[in-house]
């Protein structure tokens, strides 16, 4: 033994690849709204005890327990909640930096998703900043958050903070 | 009521509400906050609870099964976690999330407690991702499939005179006929050992009917420490003893066709401390069952899965979890006063959990 570790030397290091294949399930509330997606609108659902929306909806309130089944379709038009300005490079990086990525409140809707700014200058995005969705063009439309191209401004004035202070 | 004393610990805890999903071979449309939700509304709705009663939560399940990280974080969208609750997790099945409740509801002012299983065994595939929990260097790497390693251990039972093909076959017939009499079970009918032993061989000595179904599911189940438990129901299911051991991890250091580690369990769980009217024990190979009623020292007098056992319904994560539930709702309607629930994990019965649960006199 001590011989042979002589003539090769001792092993240090072995590599075992590992790749496993898995099938997703969405889900039934999921799906609703990645269909959603599909036809170009946002769908969440509404928990029957606290009210609350949430977009995109895994079938439950996270915080009732109980099972969400009101449909509520929401509006194009959201308040950028928090965000942040990207100007690191990465590997595999699509959009060219600086851009802005934000946490999007959509109006109706009590929880955030996050998104991409489009339209504005970096150093002019707040918090609060008013924002609608453009979606690629009605043919490339599918089933992911993807078929939101990105958010761009409305034009309308900043939300005051306090207004939605709940959602940071 | 005379609560039994429990061998371990100081306070007593029983099982008093159980719920669990029919076991399917693919659930399709439910994601696992969908799979879990009504099992978990159904065991509060069992015990006359919320979940504003529940002092702790512990859950199992893996990652490796839905292929993604924190799947378990995600799953308390089920529960309801607000106001903050103490919760934890294992990754391993739910019967060892109920053994860390009992371990939690050993303390002064932790009365409640929330456990549940579930996994999906349909999303992946479950020959590469057992072999995964292998050793990974020497073992991992040839991607040993579980039905193989189980046909090793079942070939040194028959090599050491401990059983036959024959002996396997008979088990699964008896599994598949209780199973007709649970409405959970996903592999119930009436054939013979004769009729099971034209089967082909999966991996032989291991014939089709020897191995369990995958399965798609979820249970849950309430504990409660002290006299509350009969607040919740007349006959609590106290769990007298508890103990967890393991065996070695690499095969070639343990005799394959014996488990002392369910041996030693079964001892400090104290087992044979008095009559077992009903056992159910998580095999999930019929030639298992033989293995763990010899290592428990269970004679002719236990009746062994009532429910037709994992050969019956066999969702990972859960499996063993629903060991207990089908133990204890025996003793909770009076039909069993002494009872014996075992669940496994790793491979080849690796691991071992060996519960006592019994009535109150």
């Amino acid at each position: 033994m001590a011989a042979e570790e002589t003539a090769q030397g001792p092993v240090t290091m072995l590599s075992t690849p590992i790749r496993l294949d898995y099938n997703f399930t969405a889900g039934v509330a999921q799906s609703k709204s990645l269909r959603g997606y599909a036809e170009g609108r946002f769908i969440g659902q509404r928990c029957p005890v606290c009210k609350k929306v949430y977009v995109p909806s895994r079938g439950s309130c996270p915080k009732d327990a109980v099972a969400t089944t009101e449909e509520v379709v929401l509006p194009n038009t959201a308040t950028v909640t928090t965000f942040c300005v990207v100007n690191v490079p990465f590997a595999g990086q699509s959009i060219e930096i600086p851009y802005i990525t934000a946490s999007i409140l959509l109006d109706g809707a009590d929880i955030t998703f996050m998104g991409l700014i489009q339209g504005i200058a970096p150093e002019d995005v707040e918090m609060g900043l008013r924002v609608e969705a453009v979606w690629v063009p009605k043919e490339e439309l599918g089933p992911t958050l993807a078929s939101v191209k990105y958010f761009q401004p409305t034009g309308e004035p900043n939300r005051e903070v306090s207004t939605f202070a709940e959602h940071l | 009521m005379s609560t039994p004393p429990p061998r371990q610990g100081t306070r007593p805890v029983a099982i008093v509400a159980c719920a669990q999903s029919k076991s399917e071979r693919r659930i399709e449309q439910a994601n696992e906050v969908e799979l879990l939700m009504p099992v978990v509304t159904e065991v509060y709705a069992n015990a006359g609870m919320t979940k504003d009663d529940v002092d702790f939560i512990c859950s199992g399940s893996t990652d490796y099964l839905i292929g993604g990280p924190f799947s378990f974080v995600t799953a308390l969208d089920a529960v309801g976690v607000w106001p903050p609750k103490a919760e934890s997790h294992v990754e391993m099945d739910g019967a060892w999330a109920l053994y860390e409740a009992w371990v939690t509801l050993q303390e002064e002012g932790k009365d409640v407690a929330l456990v549940y299983g579930f996994g999906k065994s349909s999303l992946g595939d479950l020959s590469r991702i057992l072999a995964l929990q292998l050793d990974p260097y020497t073992m991992a790497p040839m991607w040993p499939d579980q039905v193989s390693l189980a046909a090793l251990q079942a070939q040194a039972m028959i090599d050491q005179g401990l059983a036959t093909e024959e002996d396997f076959a008979r088990i699964a017939s008896r599994a598949r006929h209780n199973a007709l009499s649970n409405p959970n079970a996903q592999v119930a009918n009436e054939k013979t050992m004769e009729e099971l032993m034209k089967d082909d061989y999966a991996v032989a000595p291991l014939r089709r009917h020897t191995l369990p179904p995958l399965s798609d599911g979820a249970a849950a189940i309430i504990m409660v420490a002290g006299d509350r438990a009969y607040d919740v129901v007349d006959r609590p299911a106290w769990i007298t003893g508890i103990d967890h051991r393991v065996d070695a991890h690499a095969f070639g250091a343990r005799n394959l066709a014996e488990s002392r580690s369910t041996t030693k369990a079964a001892e400090n769980a104290g087992v044979s401390a008095g009559p077992v009217d009903i056992a159910e024990l998580h095999a999930p190979f019929a030639h298992q069952e033989i293995l763990l009623r010899r290592a428990m020292g269970l004679n002719e007098s236990t009746v062994i899965n009532p429910s037709g056992g994992p050969l019956a319904a066999n969702p990972l994560m859960a499996g063993g979890l629903i060991r207990f539930i089908e133990a204890a709702n025996r003793i909770m309607d009076g039909s069993a006063n002494r009872a014996v629930a075992h669940a496994t994990s790793g491979p080849v019965l690796q691991q071992n959990l060996v519960a006592v649960l019994e009535g109150a006199s």
